[in-house]
C-alpha cells in the first residue's frame, strides 16, 4: 500500500492503495465516484473512460502509480451543472437507452472536439470505435457528436 | 366509449398495500431516484399524500409516479409512467419518476421485463391507476364543493367546476382530501383521439444523470459497512469445486473472507437456469484486490459430466437434422412430401448460427444482506419476483420477509431474467454474516453460460410452373431447443406445409437472448423466401405479399399466429418509405419483414461496397406496434435493435474447448462498433388505435434477414452462416439445387 495525492476534477484527493491499482478502482471503490464504469478491464469497450491532462484515456489501465500529479477529468467532472456542450448534446437527441456506456461515450467525443472541433463522419467513427454501445445507439452518438460540434 | 373494471384479483385497485413502493423509498433514496420527467415546474412538496400503488401527489402539486417494471434500456421508465400520467390528465412537467420496488400486489401487474411485454401487460393498470387517481381528485374536489361528481371535470393537473361558479383547484390543493376515497366498480377511459401526452415525443426520464455519471446502476450501490464479493465458478462446463487454498487466499492483503458456497434449491424453476451452483467466493474491501485473490486461487475442480466442444455440437446438430427425434408440436398441412415430388422447383437451403454470450455492458451483480430475520436484495434484475422466490426457497424464509429493489440496469438482452446472481449474493451475505455486493468480472460474466441457443435449420420450398409456392418445410434444430415457430408466418400460406422441431441436450446452461429464436428463425427464414423469390423471378416484397393475400382471403389450415392484414402492412409501409424499386447505381438493397413478441416489422438496407467492404448505408424500418406511447423511445429502441441484429449477425459467436468458452472477454468476442453500424435508420410506425404492444425486441430479427438479402445483391453470394463475416458459407447439408 502506499499515498497517493491525486488531482481530480480540480479537487485534490488523496487515497491509500495498492500502486497497481488501475485508476477505474480507484474512483469507484476509494472515492466513490462511480460514475467511471467498468465494462471489460481490458481497454476494450472503453466505458471506463477518463481524461488524463485532456486525453482520453482508459482508466481500467491506468495504474494510480504513474498518474502522478496530472490532471484527471471524470465524468462528475466535466462540468459543474451537466451542460457541457456533449452532455447537452446528449440529452437533445437523447442518445442513451441503458445508459451504461455512455459516461465512457461523453468523455471521448469530448476529447475528440478538444482537438478537433469540427470532425467529419469518418473521424467521429473512427474516435468513437473504442467505445461500446451493447444497445447499439452508434447512430445517435454520432449525431449528439455532431450536435455538440455545431451546437 | 372504453369502460376499464377497477377491481384486480379481488381487491380494488384504490387499496394501497402495507408496502407501498412510497413506504420502500425510505430505504432507496441513496439513488435520488427522483426523477424529474421534463424541467419541474412545481415547487417541491412539504407533504405527499398517497394516492395508489403508482401515485403520490405533492401539496404543490407535483406527482410522483412508481415505474414498476425493470428498466433494462428500453424505457419502460419513460414510457409507463406516461400512460399514467395521460389518464391522471396531469402535465409531464409537474412529474417525477421513481423505480418502484418489487410489489406486485400495489401495481396489479407483473414485474418483470422479458418479451417485450411490459406496455403490453401493463396497458389496463397503468390506466387504470392514472384513471382511478383522477376521479378521486375530482370526487374530492365536488365534496368539497357540495356539488355531484357530474359537474366537476379535470385535465392539466387542475380539478374544475363546468358551470355555476367555475371553482378551480390543482391536484395539490385536494390530494390530501382525496386519500381513501373509493373509486366505483368501473371507470371511463380517455379516448385515443383525446390523448395529449401519449404519442409525443418525450427524452429518457434518467438522461440528466445518465450524462453526468450519477450512481444509478447496480453496480454503483453502496450501503455502509457493506463488503465486496467475488465468485470463482468452474472453467469448464461439467465440472465443480472440490477444494481450494483457502488459507492462502484468506492471508492476503484486502481479503477477510473465503469459502465455497452452496445455491443449489429444490425444484428450479426456468428462472433458477444456472450450471454453476458451487462457486469459490472471495470478500474484501476493493475489487482489485478481490481481484488478485481470484488470480491467485488454486483450486481442486471435480468433472461431473462430459466437457463439449464446438465441433462436437455442429456434428451433432447435423445429425439430428437428419435422424433426429421430432419434438411435439409440429405442424404439418397438405402433403408436402406429394408437393414437393410434383413441383417444377425445389429449392433447399440450410442455415446456422452459433452460441452467443449476453454481454450486457454492466456485468451481473447484486447486493444482499440476509440476517436471520431478514433479507434485503438490491440491483438490477429483470424479473425481480421469480429472485424472491428463489431466494425464500434458498433461505428458508417467506417472502413476507423479502424485499427487492432495482437500481436502473446496464442492459438486459433476457441475461438478467436469470436469478442466479442475486440468489448467489444472498447465499453468500448469509454465509459471510456480512452485507455484500456480488461483483462478477467480465470473464465471469462472458462464461458463465446462460447463453444464447446455437441452432440448425434447413428450408425447402417447392414451385409449380407458374412460380407459385406450393410446398414449403422447416426442420430447426436447437442445442437445447428448436428455433422452430411451427405456426408463423409462412404457416396460413401455403396448401402443403412442414414444420419440424428438433432438440438437442447439452450441459451448457442457455437462456432467452432478445428475440429468443426469432433472432435466427427471421434471418434464415427472410433470407431463404428471398431465395425462394429469386427463384419464382419474383418482387421479395411482391412474392411475400402475394402469400400475405393467401393468409387474409383463404388461410390453409386451422390456424396461425400473426395478422396478415398487419403483416402485410409494414412491408407496404417499408415499400413506399424507401422509394422500393427504384434503382440507384452502387446500392444494394435487402428486404425483410418479421412478426415477433406481438409488433410487426420490416425493413429495407441499403449497402455501398466501399474499399471492397459492405458498409450499411441507410435502414428503412416500418413497425406496427398498435397504439405508440414514445415515439422517441420507440425510434431509439428499433434503431438499437437493428445495430445490434446486424452486428451479432456479422461478428459474434461463442465457441467451446473442452467445456470453456474460447471467448472470455471482449479482445475475441467481436461486438460491433461505432464504425461498423448503419449510417442511417429512419423509423416510421403505423398510425394505429389497437392496444399498444412491445418494441424491445422486436426491431432485432428482421435485420438479419435484410443484411443477408443486402449482402447478397452486393456481393453475389449468400449468408447461410453466422458470424456472416467469418463463417464458411459453403457448408451445405445437401448439393445446392
Amino acid at each position: 500500500m502506499a499515498i497517493f495525492n491525486l488531482n481530480i476534477n480540480g479537487t485534490e484527493h488523496q487515497v491509500d492503495v495498492d500502486p497497481s491499482t488501475p485508476m477505474l478502482w480507484v474512483l469507484r471503490d476509494h472515492l466513490d465516484m462511480v460514475g467511471t464504469k467498468y465494462g471489460c478491464g481490458i481497454a476494450q469497450c472503453g466505458a471506463c473512460t477518463i481524461h488524463v491532462e485532456g486525453a482520453a484515456t482508459r482508466a481500467c489501465q491506468t495504474p494510480v502509480s504513474v498518474v502522478g500529479d496530472k490532471e484527471i477529468t471524470t465524468i462528475e467532472g466535466l462540468s459543474k451543472e451537466g451542460d457541457h456542450p456533449v452532455q447537452k448534446a446528449w440529452l437533445e437527441v437523447d442518445v442513451p437507452q441503458c445508459g451504461y456506456c455512455q459516461a465512457g461515450q461523453i468523455m471521448t467525443a469530448a476529447a475528440l472536439l478538444e482537438t478537433n472541433p469540427n470532425p467529419s463522419d469518418e473521424e467521429i467513427e473512427s474516435a468513437m470505435s473504442g467505445n461500446i454501445c451493447r444497445c447499439g445507439t452508434y447512430v445517435r452518438i454520432k449525431e449528439a457528436v455532431k450536435k455538440a460540434a455545431n451546437p | 366509449m372504453t369502460l376499464i373494471k377497477t377491481k384486480h384479483n379481488r381487491r380494488s385497485f384504490l387499496k394501497v398495500s402495507a408496502a407501498t413502493s412510497g413506504g420502500m423509498l425510505i430505504g432507496f433514496n441513496w439513488l435520488t431516484r427522483c426523477t424529474p420527467a421534463g424541467e419541474p415546474k412545481v415547487a417541491i412538496p412539504n407533504e405527499w399524500f398517497d394516492i395508489n400503488g403508482y401515485i403520490k401527489i405533492g401539496d404543490t402539486g407535483m406527482v410522483t409516479i412508481f415505474s414498476p417494471n425493470p428498466e433494462i434500456g428500453q424505457n419502460v421508465m419513460t414510457s409507463m409512467p406516461m400512460i399514467v400520467a395521460e389518464h391522471l390528465d396531469v402535465p409531464w412537467d409537474h412529474v417525477v419518476v421513481e423505480q418502484g420496488a418489487l410489489d406486485e400486489d400495489a401495481f396489479k401487474n407483473p414485474q418483470f421485463a422479458g418479451g417485450s411485454l411490459s406496455i403490453m401487460l401493463g396497458w389496463d393498470a397503468l390506466r387504470m391507476a392514472g384513471a382511478a387517481g383522477k376521479r378521486m381528485l375530482m370526487e374530492a374536489a365536488a365534496k368539497e364543493w357540495g356539488v355531484g361528481i357530474d359537474a366537476v371535470t379535470a385535465a392539466d393537473g387542475i380539478v374544475s367546476e363546468k358551470e355555476g361558479e367555475q371553482r378551480t383547484i390543482g391536484y395539490g390543493a385536494i390530494a390530501a382530501k382525496a386519500v381513501g376515497i373509493e373509486v366505483p366498480e368501473e371507470l371511463e377511459l380517455k379516448e385515443p383521439k383525446d390523448y395529449k401526452l401519449i404519442g409525443t415525443p418525450q427524452k429518457n426520464v434518467e438522461g440528466p444523470k445518465i450524462v453526468t455519471g450519477k450512481p444509478l446502476f447496480g453496480l454503483d450501490f453502496k450501503r455502509e459497512g457493506m463488503k465486496l464479493a467475488m465468485i470463482e465458478h468452474a472453467p469448464s462446463f461439467g465440472m465443480k469445486p472440490v477444494s481450494f487454498n483457502e488459507e492462502e487466499i484468506k492471508a492476503m492483503d484486502g481479503v477477510t473472507d473465503a469459502f465455497i458456497v452452496d445455491t443449489t434449491t429444490e425444484d428450479p424453476i426456468w428462472a433458477e437456469t444456472n450450471a454453476f451452483h458451487q462457486l469459490v467466493t472471495v470478500i474484501g474491501e476493493s475489487t482489485w484486490q478481490l481481484m488478485q485473490a481470484k488470480k491467485a486461487l488454486k483450486v481442486n475442480w471435480e468433472r461431473v459430466s462430459d466437457p463439449e466442444n464446438t465441433v462436437e455440437h455442429e456434428t451433432k446438430l447435423r445429425e439430428a437434422l437428419q435422424a433426429g427425434k421430432l419434438e411435439e408440436g409440429g405442424r404439418v398441412d397438405g402433403d408436402p412430401e406429394a408437393a414437393f415430388a410434383n413441383a417444377t422447383k425445389v429449392v433447399e437451403r440450410t442455415y446456422s448460427s452459433p452460441f452467443m454470450a449476453h454481454n450486457t455492458l454492466e456485468p451481473m451483480n447484486f447486493f444482499a444482506h440476509v440476517t436471520d430475520e431478514k433479507a434485503e436484495l438490491i440491483g438490477p434484475t429483470q424479473t425481480p419476483k421469480a429472485l424472491e422466490d428463489t431466494v425464500s426457497k434458498l433461505l428458508d424464509m417467506p417472502v413476507e420477509d423479502i424485499t427487492v429493489n432495482m437500481t436502473r440496469q446496464g442492459g438486459g438482452f433476457g441475461r438478467r431474467l436469470y436469478v442466479h446472481f442475486g440468489v448467489e449474493a444472498a447465499a453468500i451475505s448469509k454465509k459471510a454474516g456480512v452485507p455484500i455486493k456480488l461483483i462478477y468480472s467480465r470473464e465471469d460474466d462472458m462464461t458463465q453460460g446462460t447463453f444464447r441457443p446455437t441452432y440448425r435449420s434447413t428450408y425447402k420450398a417447392g414451385l409449380d410452373e407458374n412460380n407459385n409456392l406450393v410446398a414449403f418445410s422447416v426442420r430447426g434444430a436447437g442445442i437445447p431447443e428448436s428455433p422452430v415457430f411451427p405456426n408463423r408466418f409462412p404457416a396460413g400460406t401455403v396448401e402443403n406445409y412442414a414444420a419440424e422441431k428438433i432438440n438437442v441436450a447439452t450441459n451448457i446452461s442457455t437462456g432467452a437472448w432478445r428475440a429468443p429464436r426469432s433472432h435466427f428463425t427471421a434471418g434464415a427464414e427472410q433470407s431463404f423466401l428471398d431465395e425462394v423469390a429469386q427463384a419464382a423471378g419474383k418482387d421479395p416484397i411482391d412474392f411475400r405479399l402475394e402469400l400475405f393475400d393467401r393468409a387474409k382471403n383463404n388461410p390453409v389450415g386451422e390456424e396461425y399466429e400473426y395478422d396478415a392484414e398487419r403483416y402485410a402492412g409494414v412491408l407496404e409501409m417499408v415499400k413506399e418509405k424507401a422509394n422500393w424499386g427504384v434503382e440507384t447505381p452502387g446500392v444494394y438493397r435487402g428486404v425483410a419483414a418479421y412478426f415477433c413478441h406481438n409488433s410487426y416489422v420490416a425493413q429495407v438496407m441499403d449497402i455501398e461496397m466501399e474499399r471492397d467492404k459492405p458498409v450499411v448505408k441507410k435502414v428503412w424500418c416500418a413497425v406496427d406496434c398498435g397504439i405508440l406511447i414514445n415515439p422517441e423511445g420507440a425510434k431509439n429502441i428499433i434503431q438499437g435493435g437493428v445495430v445490434d441484429g446486424i452486428g451479432h449477425a456479422m461478428y459474434s459467436q461463442l465457441t467451446f474447448n473442452d467445456g470453456t468458452p474460447d471467448q472470455k472477454n471482449f479482445d475475441r468476442y467481436q461486438l460491433i462498433r461505432n464504425s461498423q453500424a448503419p449510417k442511417e435508420i429512419e423509423v416510421f410506425f403505423v398510425d394505429s388505435e389497437v392496444s399498444p404492444t412491445g418494441l424491445g425486441e422486436p426491431g432485432l430479427p428482421p435485420a438479419v434477414g435484410a443484411l443477408a438479402n443486402a449482402l447478397y445483391q452486393a456481393t453475389g453470394k449468400r449468408y447461410y452462416h453466422g458470424p456472416f463475416a467469418t463463417a464458411d458459407q459453403d457448408q451445405q447439408d445437401v448439393e445446392l439445387i
